[in-house]
C-alpha cells in the first residue's frame, strides 16, 4: 500500500528524519514508537502533507502513485487519513457540514455523485453510536469546546465516516483515560479490514493492547532502529528505549 | 511566502465579477453643484415648494460644514464640483408592465441574478428596481394596496402622499446631521419610501436593487421607512456596481421611523466596486442610516458589506420609546486596498431599552477594517441593556482589524457589556480541512462562514444564501 524509502525531512531547519524506510501493505497495523523527539510526529506529518516539513530527499509511493507530488488534499483524497494529536476547532462550522463536505470533495475528486443528505445522516448516526457520541456533538462547532477526549473521539468517527485505505493516527491515545482508549480503539478496530491499513504513532504500550498490531517498529533520531511483532512492545515497556540506543549503529 | 498565504492571496486578488457597464442614454446634468441645479432637480421632479425650499436649506448649511476626517479611512478627498448631481435613464418611465422597460436594462438585472419577471412570478417579494436615479419598474404594487401598504419611489411618494412625507422626511436624520446627509437633502434624487398602516404585517419582503451607472455621478439615494404602530415590515437593500476607472462617490440617507409596537428588519448586501486590485478606483460610501424606535418597538440593521473602496457607515438606533429593542448586526469584508470604518450607535432614552451588536470585521490583503460603535446610555433609561460582540478575523499578514467602541452611560441601574476578540485564519486550521480532503479555497469559505454565522442566522433565508456567495466571491484567492 504504502511504500517509504530513505525518507529524509526537515522540519524549521532541523533534520528529523534521516533516512526512513517502512513498507506497510494492506490489511497490516504497524506501531511506530519511540521516545520523544524521534520523529514520529513528523513522519505522520510528512506523509499528510503538512506544509510545515520539507521532505529533502527519498520517495513514497502510495498505491503506485508519489504522494510527495500531492497536494494534502490530494492525499486526502487519495486515501490517506491523518488523525490529529491535537485537533484544531473551526468556530461556527458544525460538525456535520463538515464531514459532507468532506464526503463530498472526496467523492468529487473520485468523480463519485455527492453523497444523500438521507444516507450521510443514517451513516453519521451509526458510527456516532459505535463511538458512544452524543448526538449533540455532531451539530456542534468541529471541536468547538470539546473537551481532550471527545476531540480524539471526534477524530476517529471522521476516520470511520471517511473510510480511508491508510489511516495515520498521531498519538491518538495521550490525554485518553482507559475508557475513552476502550472506545477509541474500537472504532480502530472496526475500521480494520484486508483492504485497508493503520500506522499507530504512540509512546505506549498501553494502545497496542486494543489495537494488536501486526508489526512495531522503533523510530529514534530519524530512522526506524528495529522492527518486530506486538512483543516488541512489551518488550519497551519493560525495558525502556535505553537497551535499543546502543545497538543503533548495528540495526537497519 | 507560505504555499497557503500565495493561496489566500489568489482568491483575496480575484476581480470584481460583476463589472459590466449597461449602454443606457444618460439623461445628465452638467457637473457641479450650486442652487440652480437644485432648483432644476427639484423641477425635473416636479416636486411642491416647501421641498424645494428644505433642499435649498441644506444646501446652504452644507456650504458651512467641513468633510468629516475622524474616521480611519484614507482617501482623496472627492471634488464636489466636479460630481455630476442627477442622471436617469433617458426614457422616462410611464410603464405599465415591465415589457415597456429598456431591454437593456432588463438584460442587467439578469446579469445580476434578478430578472423581474421570475420574481413576479415565482418570488414573493416585491422589487422597486432603482435603476441609477429613477426607479423604473415596480411590481406587486396591486397585492400591497390591498393591505393598505405604500412601497414606491420617494419622488413619488413626494408626488402621491405629501403629507407623509413632509412629516417624517429628515425627522430622524435631519439635514444638520453631518456633512454627507445635509449633501444628500440638498441633491438626492430617488431612493425608496415605505409606509406600513396600523397593525398591518406586510405580506412580503421589500427588496430594493440599487445600481450605479452613469460615470462620474454621484449616487444620493434616500430612503424613509415608517412601520406604524403595530406594523412590520423587511425591507431588503442589495447593491452591485459596474467597473469604474474613477472614484464615485455614494452618499445616502436612511431614516427609519418605528411607531408603537412596530417592527422594521433591514438588511443590505452591499457590493459596490471596490477598486481594483492595486486600489485604484471603487465607489466611496459615506452613508447615514438611523431608526427611531417609540414605545415597545424594534429595529434590527442587518448588512453584509463587501464592497466599496471606502466605507463609512453607522446604521443606528434611537431607542426613544419605553422597552424599545435595536439591533445591529454586521459582516464587513474588506479586500485589496479597501477600507471600511462601520459600526453602529444605539441610543438608549427609553427605560428597559435593549440593544444587541454582533460585528464580525474580515480583512484581506491591504485593507484596513475598523469597527466603530457607540452605545449610550441617558439618564432616563431605567434599565437599560446593551450587549456587544465584535469580532475580527485577519486573512494576511498586511491588513488591518482595529476596535474603537465608545460606551457612555449616565444611569447606573443599566448593564453594558463589551466582547472582542481577533484572530488569524490559521495555516493549522487549513492543513486541517485539507487534510479531510477539502480544497484550500473551500476551506477558506468554510472557516470565514463558520465565523460569520451568527450574522448570516439573522438575515432573511435568499438573502443569506446571495451574502454566502457575495463572501466567498469577494475573499477568493485570498487566504493569508
Amino acid at each position: 500500500m504504502i511504500t517509504i524509502k530513505n525518507l529524509h525531512a526537515k522540519v524549521a531547519g532541523n533534520e528529523i528524519l534521516k533516512g526512513l524506510n517502512l513498507q506497510v501493505n494492506a490489511g497490516e497495523v504497524h506501531a511506530i514508537m519511540g521516545p520523544n523527539g524521534s520523529g514520529k510526529s513528523t513522519l505522520a506529518n510528512v506523509l499528510a502533507g503538512n506544509e510545515a516539513y520539507e521532505v529533502t530527499e527519498g520517495e513514497v509511493i502510495f498505491n503506485g502513485k508519489n504522494l510527495l507530488e500531492l497536494a494534502p488534499e490530494e492525499r486526502a483524497c487519495e486515501g490517506i487519513f491523518l488523525a490529529f494529536q491535537y485537533p484544531v476547532e473551526i468556530p461556527g462550522v458544525t460538525n456535520s457540514t463538515f464531514l459532507k463536505t468532506a464526503i463530498d470533495s472526496i467523492r468529487k475528486y473520485r468523480n463519485e455523485p455527492e453523497i444523500s443528505a438521507k444516507e450521510f445522516l443514517a451513516l453519521i448516526r451509526e458510527k456516532a453510536a459505535l463511538l458512544d457520541m452524543d448526538n449533540k456533538l455532531i451539530s456542534r462547532a468541529v471541536n468547538e469546546g470539546f473537551s481532550g477526549g471527545e476531540k480524539k473521539r471526534n477524530e476517529i468517527l471522521q476516520l470511520l465516516m471517511l473510510n480511508p485505505k491508510l489511516a495515520i493516527l498521531d498519538e491518538t491515545d495521550s490525554g485518553l483515560d482507559i475508557d475513552a482508549l476502550k472506545i477509541v480503539s474500537k472504532g480502530v478496530n472496526h475500521f480494520r479490514s484486508p483492504e485497508n491499513a493503520t500506522i499507530v504513532v504512540t509512546h505506549y504500550q498501553r494502545l497496542l493492547d486494543y489495537i494488536v498490531p501486526d508489526f512495531v517498529h522503533v523510530l529514534y533520531k530519524g530512522k526506524i532502529i528495529k522492527s518486530g511483532g506486538k512483543e516488541l512492545a512489551l518488550e519497551l515497556e519493560e525495558k525502556g528505549y535505553d537497551w535499543l540506543k546502543t545497538d543503533e549503529v548495528e540495526a537497519v | 511566502m507560505s504555499e497557503e498565504n500565495k493561496t489566500i492571496e489568489n482568491v483575496t486578488n480575484s476581480e470584481y465579477k460583476w463589472g459590466f457597464v449597461t449602454e443606457i442614454e444618460e439623461d445628465a446634468f452638467p457637473k457641479g453643484l450650486n442652487e440652480d441645479i437644485i432648483r432644476k432637480i427639484s423641477e425635473i421632479k416636479q416636486e411642491p415648494e416647501w421641498l424645494l425650499e428644505w433642499r435649498l436649506k441644506a444646501y446652504k448649511h452644507w456650504l458651512t460644514l467641513k468633510e468629516p476626517t475622524w474616521a480611519k479611512v484614507k482617501y482623496e478627498s472627492p471634488d464636489f464640483q466636479d460630481i455630476r448631481y442627477f442622471s436617469a435613464p433617458k426614457q422616462k418611465p410611464k410603464l405599465n408592465s415591465l415589457d415597456e422597460v429598456d431591454p437593456e436594462l432588463l438584460a442587467t438585472f439578469e446579469k445580476l441574478g434578478i430578472p423581474l419577471e421570475e420574481q413576479k412570478l415565482l418570488a414573493n417579494v416585491a422589487v422597486d428596481a432603482v435603476f441609477d436615479s429613477v426607479s423604473v419598474a415596480t411590481t406587486f404594487k396591486e397585492t400591497l394596496k390591498e393591505k393598505g401598504v405604500i412601497f414606491s419611489s420617494i419622488s413619488e411618494a413626494v408626488r402621491e402622499h405629501p403629507d407623509l412625507v413632509k412629516k417624517y422626511l429628515g425627522s430622524v436624520v435631519p439635514y444638520t446631521d453631518n456633512f454627507y446627509a445635509a449633501l444628500n437633502a440638498a441633491v438626492f434624487s430617488d431612493g425608496s419610501f415605505v409606509y406600513i398602516p396600523k397593525g398591518v404585517r406586510c405580506p412580503m419582503e421589500l427588496s430594493t436593487y440599487f445600481r450605479i451607472n452613469a460615470a462620474e455621478t454621484g449616487q444620493f439615494e434616500r430612503t424613509l421607512i415608517v412601520a406604524d404602530e403595530g406594523g412590520y415590515v423587511s425591507y431588503l437593500e442589495g447593491c452591485t456596481a459596474p467597473q469604474r476607472d474613477e472614484n464615485q462617490l455614494h452618499a445616502a440617507v436612511v431614516e427609519l421611523i418605528a411607531m408603537d409596537n412596530a417592527e422594521i428588519k433591514y438588511s443590505t448586501v452591499q457590493n459596490w466596486y471596490p477598486g481594483d486590485k492595486d486600489g485604484k478606483g471603487g465607489i466611496y460610501n459615506f452613508v447615514t442610516k438611523r431608526g427611531l424606535c417609540e414605545t415597545n418597538a424594534k429595529i434590527s440593521w442587518t448588512q453584509v458589506e463587501t464592497g466599496s473602496a471606502v466605507t463609512w457607515k453607522y446604521p443606528s438606533c434611537v431607542l426613544k420609546g419605553d422597552n424599545s429593542i435595536g439591533e445591529f448586526y454586521s459582516i464587513a469584508v474588506t479586500n485589496n486596498y479597501q477600507q471600511a470604518d462601520t459600526g453602529t450607535k444605539m441610543i438608549h432614552i427609553g427605560k428597559n431599552t435593549r440593544s444587541t451588536i454582533v460585528s464580525k470585521g474580515i480583512s484581506a490583503g491591504f485593507s484596513d477594517n475598523s469597527y466603530r460603535g457607540l452605545v449610550k446610555v441617558h439618564k432616563s433609561a431605567e434599565g437599560a441593556r446593551n450587549f456587544s460582540q465584535c469580532d475580527s478575523m485577519l486573512m494576511s499578514d498586511k491588513c488591518g482589524a482595529h476596535t474603537f467602541p465608545y460606551i457612555e452611560v449616565d444611569n447606573n441601574s443599566s448593564t453594558v457589556e463589551h466582547e472582542a476578540t481577533t484572530s488569524k485564519v490559521s495555516e493549522d486550521q487549513i492543513f486541517y480541512l485539507n487534510q479531510r480532503g477539502i480544497p484550500t479555497e473551500d476551506a477558506v469559505n468554510m472557516i470565514v462562514n463558520g465565523f460569520c454565522k451568527e450574522v448570516f442566522r439573522v438575515l432573511p433565508m435568499e438573502f443569506a444564501v446571495e451574502a454566502q456567495k457575495l463572501l466567498e466571491i469577494s475573499l477568493e484567492g485570498s487566504v493569508g
